[in-house]
């Protein structure tokens, strides 16, 4: 298939290729470390994950239609603002579901797993609702649109490099938060050992109600950020969910580094395999390589090591 | 209530079906004349000898579309448009004489849901007629329930063809009506030579791009790349680089859903100017609906190949668009199928005069040949196999959401489900 190109065609493509990938990687780590966090730290399965992703988006719509509307001249900084307001909502919204209900079954995972599928099915509807059944197009401000031209053919998209920086950032963010803070040693012994963390006076219920706003915060923000490359509509989370889930199982579910690799690995060789053969056969054998990996290691790419 | 009249109705019928049929027969010819000078409506056991929901002034038909879950999307336009042409017909006096009542069921974006709904529609409802269903799968799993209990569906979508059920009316596109002048539109005004297929992996697209490799080959031009990715698919950038090492003149889409969204973005990031036609972007799925989700702004410069836009100037458009943002909201659009999803009610009321009767066998017949001036894209008239003669128009998306309607067919297109040579 590359017979007919030059050498220097074939670089820049490969190049934006490369970067295609990159983009896809940032991607998979936005979606999924909210879910990591949540999952891997307090072992509850947050199907509505993609619900608090889309209220992120919706909170931007909403906040892009008040600048539009009340400050037009400061309509280009208006996606800081959106994603900070997308935090606190979504994870003000997680903090009430976690006291409401999550809490109560702290003992039952699998049960998790069904409550928190009825709170998507719950948003969902409220959105559709709020909002209406069709999609909302969020305006972006004009720097966000388009690409940068690195040569004749090398052209990287802006909101790409911008949803890397992202990723980046908030990776740094929480791997600091995890391990450098105070905060971030309870989470990690209430992990560890929840009644001894108890015992020598952490209130275990308050971490896990931080823990929990903190992972529904930051899908709110990959919600916020993904209105630059994605739909805004009332069942939009549900195109996320399931590579979210696919990046954090193929991880190992408690760590945050496996997390990151595991992204890597799947959006390359997904994107990698997209070039050279069709989309949907590219997701097949994607998943085939994931469950073949499962099988052999079925505590996922990292786990941590504890005395069981 | 419409139960309740039901159910005395079909205790007649019941007892004295010979006597009911014997008089509605002998008297029909007299009655018609009679009933049309004096503007009554005729005898209710002469026009419904069926067993179906019409009373002395009512007739009860079914709408059936999903207003819950993921194609919600999509269907809510055409319950908006169904609804307003019910209340319209209402208001011109219903039908033989009989204003007509809807009973709304939510298929819930689930196939097996449209399936028992109708079903519930045909045979507790015993609805005249159902204006519903938005996707092919939802078609095909109500299909056999129309078919057994012989009901009517009057269905909007623009779809792949290879279908033509006699409990059907196919008031959008099949396949060919959309593809076949849109290409030969741009290889004509724009002379492209290669074309990239691109779509969602289901039925639709690949029976589309189907059709649309063999008229490219037919027309000797060169198909450089075709492509399928899953529903729902988000990240389209591998697909863009490859669209731009094979340089193909047109990209043919047809994505759907939420990923279309994705799929425009992606592509206005990547550098792909579409108002600078290198390459065009041709598509057979997005809508003004689906604009509002997209943001004009990504798709601009983009050309769709339709029956119908929101933009055509025809006075029976005006009207339509005029009553539409009236009864829905002044921020409302319009697209190709809830324009289809508005000509089914219309189309149901003139075979139903035609007939004389609300029978479902009688509708059938009288069918093929009905004609609506009043269409407001235009003029359109039943094909015997059930699908509608339209025209085909080319329009290029603009940043305000709304097509340009750049070309239009001279003609009338003929419905063809099962195209000979293109399967």
């Amino acid at each position: 298939m590359f017979a007919d190109y030059s050498t220097s065609e074939l670089m820049s493509i490969f190049a934006m290729q490369g970067f295609a990938g990159l983009i896809l990687f940032s991607v998979f780590v936005l979606m999924a470390l909210g879910l990591a966090i949540i999952f891997g730290q307090m072992g509850v399965i947050n199907m509505a994950h993609g619900e608090f992703m889309i209220l992120g988006a919706y909170i931007t719509y909403m906040t892009s239609n008040v600048f539009a509307d009340y400050m037009p001249a400061l309509f280009g900084s208006y996606f800081f603002v959106a994603m900070i307001l997308a935090f606190i909502a979504a994870g003000a919204l997680g903090m009430l579901v976690e006291w409401a209900m999550i809490r109560h079954l702290y003992h039952r995972p699998l049960d998790t797993l069904l409550a928190t599928w009825g709170l998507s099915l719950i948003l969902q509807q409220l959105y559709r609702t709020i909002f209406g059944a069709r999609e909302v197009g969020v305006s972006l401000p004009d720097w966000l649109m388009g690409s940068i031209q690195l040569t004749d053919i090398v052209e990287v998209p802006i909101n790409g490099i911008f949803v890397m920086t992202l990723a980046i950032g908030i990776s740094i963010a929480i791997a600091a938060l995890m391990y450098k803070s105070r905060w971030g040693i309870q989470v990690r012994s209430v992990v560890q050992n929840r009644p001894m963390a108890g015992a020598v006076g952490i209130n275990t219920a308050k971490v896990d109600r931080l823990t929990f706003g903190l992972g529904c915060g930051i899908a709110g923000v990959a919600g916020s950020a993904f209105t630059m490359i994605g739909s805004t509509g009332p069942t939009s989370g549900q195109l996320y969910i399931v590579d979210t889930f696919l990046v954090v199982v193929f991880g190992g579910a408690t760590s945050l580094l496996g997390t990151i690799a595991s992204a890597f690995t799947i959006s390359q060789a997904q994107s990698t395999m997209e070039f050279f053969l069709s989309g949907s056969m590219a997701k097949v054998l994607t998943l085939l390589f994931v469950v073949f990996i499962l099988m052999l290691r079925p505590q996922g790419l990292f786990s941590l090591k504890m005395r069981k | 209530m419409a139960t309740m009249n039901h159910a005395s109705q079909s205790g007649l019928g019941g007892k004295l079906p010979g006597l009911v049929k014997t008089l509605a027969g002998a008297v029909a010819g007299a009655t018609m004349a009679f009933s049309a000078a004096l503007h009554a409506a005729p005898a209710t056991s002469e026009v419904n000898t069926t067993d179906l929901a019409v009373t002395d002034d009512t007739v009860t038909v079914g709408i059936l579309h999903s207003v819950t879950g993921t194609m919600a999307i999509s269907e809510t336009g055409s319950v908006q448009a169904e609804k307003l042409a019910i209340e319209q017909i209402n208001a011109q006096g219903g039908v033989l004489g009989r204003q007509i009542e809807y009973i709304q069921e939510d298929g819930a974006s689930d196939w097996p849901t449209f399936a028992e709904k109708s079903r519930k529609l045909l045979l507790n409802d015993k609805v005249a007629t159902v204006f519903g269903c938005w996707t092919s799968a939802s078609r095909k799993a109500v299909l056999p329930v129309f078919e057994q209990y012989n009901g009517m569906l009057y269905y909007p979508t623009f779809y792949e063809g290879l279908e033509q059920s006699p409990n059907v009316i196919y008031t959008g596109q099949e396949a060919t009506q959309q593809i076949l002048a849109g290409i030969d539109w741009v290889v004509e005004e724009k002379g492209a030579k290669s074309f990239y297929l691109l779509g969602s992996d289901y039925i639709w697209p690949r029976t589309s791009n189907k059709i649309a490799r063999k008229h490219i080959d037919k027309l000797g031009l060169k198909v450089s790349g075709e492509e399928y990715y899953p529903l729902g698919h988000t990240q389209f950038n591998s697909v863009i680089n490859k669209i731009k090492l094979k340089k193909p003149d047109v990209i043919f889409a047809s994505v759907v859903g939420g990923s279309n969204v994705a799929f425009y973005k992606q592509l206005k990031a990547a550098g792909i100017d579409m108002t600078d036609e290198k390459p065009l972007v041709l598509t057979i799925s997005v809508t003004e609906d689906e604009i509002l989700g997209i943001g004009g702004e990504n798709i601009d410069g983009a050309y769709a190949s339709m029956k119908y836009f929101q933009s055509l100037t025809n006075q029976n458009n005006q009207e339509f668009v005029k009553a539409f943002k009236e009864r829905w909201g002044d921020d409302i659009v319009i697209g190709d199928v809830t324009q289809a999803a508005y000509l089914g009610p219309w189309l149901w009321k003139a075979a139903v005069e035609k007939a004389g009767s609300f029978d479902v066998d009688k509708v059938r017949e009288a069918s093929p040949g009905i004609e609506l001036t009043t269409a407001p894209e235009g003029y359109v008239k039943i094909h015997p196999n059930h699908h509608l003669w339209s025209k085909t128009r080319i329009g290029r998306a603009k940043t305000d959401g709304q097509y340009e309607i750049v070309y239009e067919t001279d003609e009338l297109i003929e419905p063809d489900p099962f195209p000979e040579g293109y399967q």
